[in-house]
């Protein structure tokens, strides 16, 4: 048995759709208690809303300082709320910002950090985690060491969020006290950049993803219309943020994300191997692409070999009919 | 200003892998390795600094002997000099082994800021960066798409979902960048005959005085139970489009409904 302290990630006040599926994991592996840890703008708002996914107790820490600096004010937090909570393992959300926060936290407390988890089972206090490696050619099963607090993180659509029937938590303010040194990464500004109301790619259940074979960047608006009328984020291989034609962070793939949403639609993107790094663990695979030789054929559930410009339009609109 | 880039020798992502059964380690013999794509980027970026502040860059990696090569070729883009921490005791060190010798290689240098890439193709965990910083007692800027530094002060575009952040450290600082943040350079035909008689220091763990039962596989905090391929998986369904479009369009949407998916 082993008691787990969610990080939850929220937005304005609601948990994110994969700090609700990690809740859920915990309350199906641990057999112990299910905490949860929510710090900044909103984040007792957001608190209110962990009861209804299995957890009974949450932690907030409100002030500001979460978001002003970086990382470390809520490092000092995520250890305050361990400390208060007394769990002996810890699950986040793999997101590049809660990974900083994670590792510092790991190494203040001693605790061993498991990446990228999809799946996770209990041997006795231990919680083991199966993760793909090597750009998922490979398994692996891994865990922290006897004795340490376990952080693991977890990948986004890894489980299905499903409510516990559980009320409002018990909701504790966290006491957090930093020193100046926490505060020496500050941030200053924010620069938002639309998302056209899309979800963010490494959370998305759908990706619809484009690649060189768009021509260039105006191939990009049939992409996301296809993303819109899916619900789905939009991603790019590096052949296309190479030429400018969509933003660095859509890139997926060996030096961008890895993604495994449950559907991957790629559109005019060949599959080298270091694109598949990133996206290969998808659920499920369909492709569109001129050249029936591609090599993203291989790893596709559903290809089909044509022009994506004549495919796209007519494939917009049916989803628009058949989404109704 | 003095720069430390530290820099990972990885398995080529193009090669095959080979998993050492009797340790659960890469077999890293099995192919020739490479020098970490992201840490290009951040040697780009000190060279650009040295190149515009002046600043002596040195090249910072654990890893064994044979990762001389991957250091000379770091080398090679015009830094200054190398410390390769060599031991075989750091063998199947986790993330945290991994940082902690990195900091206790940086104990007695002077530095103004750490350059490294935000992650490592091969382990892929992104938590060497801030780990180092925290071992270090230092701030981080991480995944910056653009670095400034100026008076004393870092200032980084910190890549967000959509759009950034704007950060800013007091140096010393810990700054990791991504791939956006510039276009690496060649090696010049001079840069790689200087790189070979560029000074390498290349202490042990008994040296930097880390304990050797804090690092590698048997200091490392988490463990590996077993690693196996996955099953290839069989290529799907494959159809041609007649030409119009819409016979594709019509494929695509049965097999997403038939999954369910729409
Ligand atoms: C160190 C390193 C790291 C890398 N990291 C990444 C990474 O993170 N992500 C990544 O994606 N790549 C990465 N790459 C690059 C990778 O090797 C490929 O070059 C890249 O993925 C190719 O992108 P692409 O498939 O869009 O382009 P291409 O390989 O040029 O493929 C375009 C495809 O579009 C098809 N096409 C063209 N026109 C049409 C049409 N009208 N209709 C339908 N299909 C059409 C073509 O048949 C072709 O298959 C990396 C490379 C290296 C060396
Ligand atoms: N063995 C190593 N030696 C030097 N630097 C390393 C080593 N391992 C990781 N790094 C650095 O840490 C960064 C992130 O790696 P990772 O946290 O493994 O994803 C890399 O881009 C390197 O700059």
């Amino acid at each position: 048995m082993v008691d787990i302290l969610v990080l939850v990630d929220h937005d304005g006040g609601t948990p994110k759709k994969i700090s609700n599926q990690i809740l859920t994991a915990a309350r199906a592996v641990g057999g112990g208690e299910v905490h949860a840890a929510l710090f900044g703008d909103k984040a007792s708002e957001a608190a209110g809303k962990v009861g209804a996914y299995g957890a009974t107790k949450a932690f907030v820490w409100e002030d500001e300082a979460a978001g002003a600096y970086a990382t470390e004010t809520q490092t000092a937090a995520l250890v305050a709320a361990l400390e208060a909570s007394g769990a002996q393992a810890v699950l986040y959300s793999s997101d590049p910002f809660v990974t900083d926060v994670v590792a510092r936290a790991a190494v203040r407390v001693g605790a061993g950090v498991v990446t990228d988890a999809v799946d996770l089972e209990l041997d006795g206090d231990t919680l083991v985690a199966t993760k793909p490696i090597f750009g998922g050619d490979m398994v692996s099963k891994c865990h922290v060491k006897g004795g340490r607090p376990q952080f693991i993180g977890v990948k986004a659509n890894a489980f299905t969020a499903e409510e516990s029937g559980g009320g409002a938590p018990e909701v504790a303010a966290l006491d957090v006290t930093l020193d100046e040194k926490a505060k020496r990464a500050k941030v200053t500004d924010v620069v938002e950049a639309s998302s056209g109301g899309r979800p963010e790619m490494t959370e998305a259940a759908i990706i619809v993803a484009g690649g060189r074979g768009l021509g260039d960047a105006e191939g990009f608006e049939l992409v996301e219309r296809l993303a819109d009328a899916l619900g789905a984020a939009v991603g790019a291989s590096r052949a296309a943020t190479d030429a400018g034609w969509y933003p660095h962070q859509h890139q997926i793939g060996q030096t961008g994300k890895t993604v495994s949403p449950q559907l991957y639609i790629g559109a005019g993107i060949s599959g080298a191997i270091q694109h598949r790094a990133g996206m290969q663990t998808s659920q499920t695979i369909v492709v569109i692409n001129k050249d029936a030789e591609a090599p993203i054929f291989s790893i596709a559930d559903f290809g089909v070999v044509g022009d994506l410009y004549k495919i796209l339009p007519p494939l917009i609109e049916e989803v628009g009919k058949r989404k109704l | 200003m003095r720069i430390i880039c530290p820099i990972k020798r990885v398995p080529d992502t193009a090669a095959d892998k080979k998993i050492d059964a009797t340790d659960n380690t890469v077999d890293r013999d099995g192919s020739e390795p490479v020098l970490n794509a992201n840490d290009e980027w951040s040697i780009e970026e000190a060279m650009r600094i040295k190149e515009r502040d002046g600043a002596e860059v040195i090249v910072l990696c654990m890893g064994p002997e044979a990762a001389q090569t991957t250091i000379r070729k770091a080398l090679s883009y015009g830094l200054d000099g190398a410390i390769h921490v060599n031991d075989e005791g750091v063998a199947g060190s986790d993330a945290v082994g991994t940082a902690r010798v990195l900091a206790a290689a940086l104990a007695d240098e002077e530095f103004d800021l750490i350059i490294m890439g935000n992650q490592s193709s091969d382990a892929r965990t992104m938590l060497v960066p801030a780990m180092l910083a925290e071992f270090l007692d230092l701030p981080a800027l991480t995944y910056a798409k653009k670095l400034d530094v100026a008076d004393g002060t870092a200032t980084v575009q910190r890549e967000m979902p959509s759009g950034h952040q704007v950060v800013e450290a007091p140096l010393p600082a810990v700054v990791s960048v991504v791939e956006a943040i510039n276009e690496p350079r060649y090696p010049s035909f001079k840069g790689i005959m200087a790189a070979k008689s560029k000074p390498v220091a290349t202490p042990d763990l008994a040296a930097l005085g880390v304990d050797a039962g804090e690092v590698g596989l048997g200091g490392a905090w988490t463990q590996v139970d077993e690693i196996t391929p996955k099953p290839p998986k069989e290529a799907g369904e494959k159809v041609s489009d007649d030409g119009s479009g819409n016979l594709g369009a019509q494929a695509v949407a049965e097999f997403l409904t038939k999954q369910k998916l729409l």
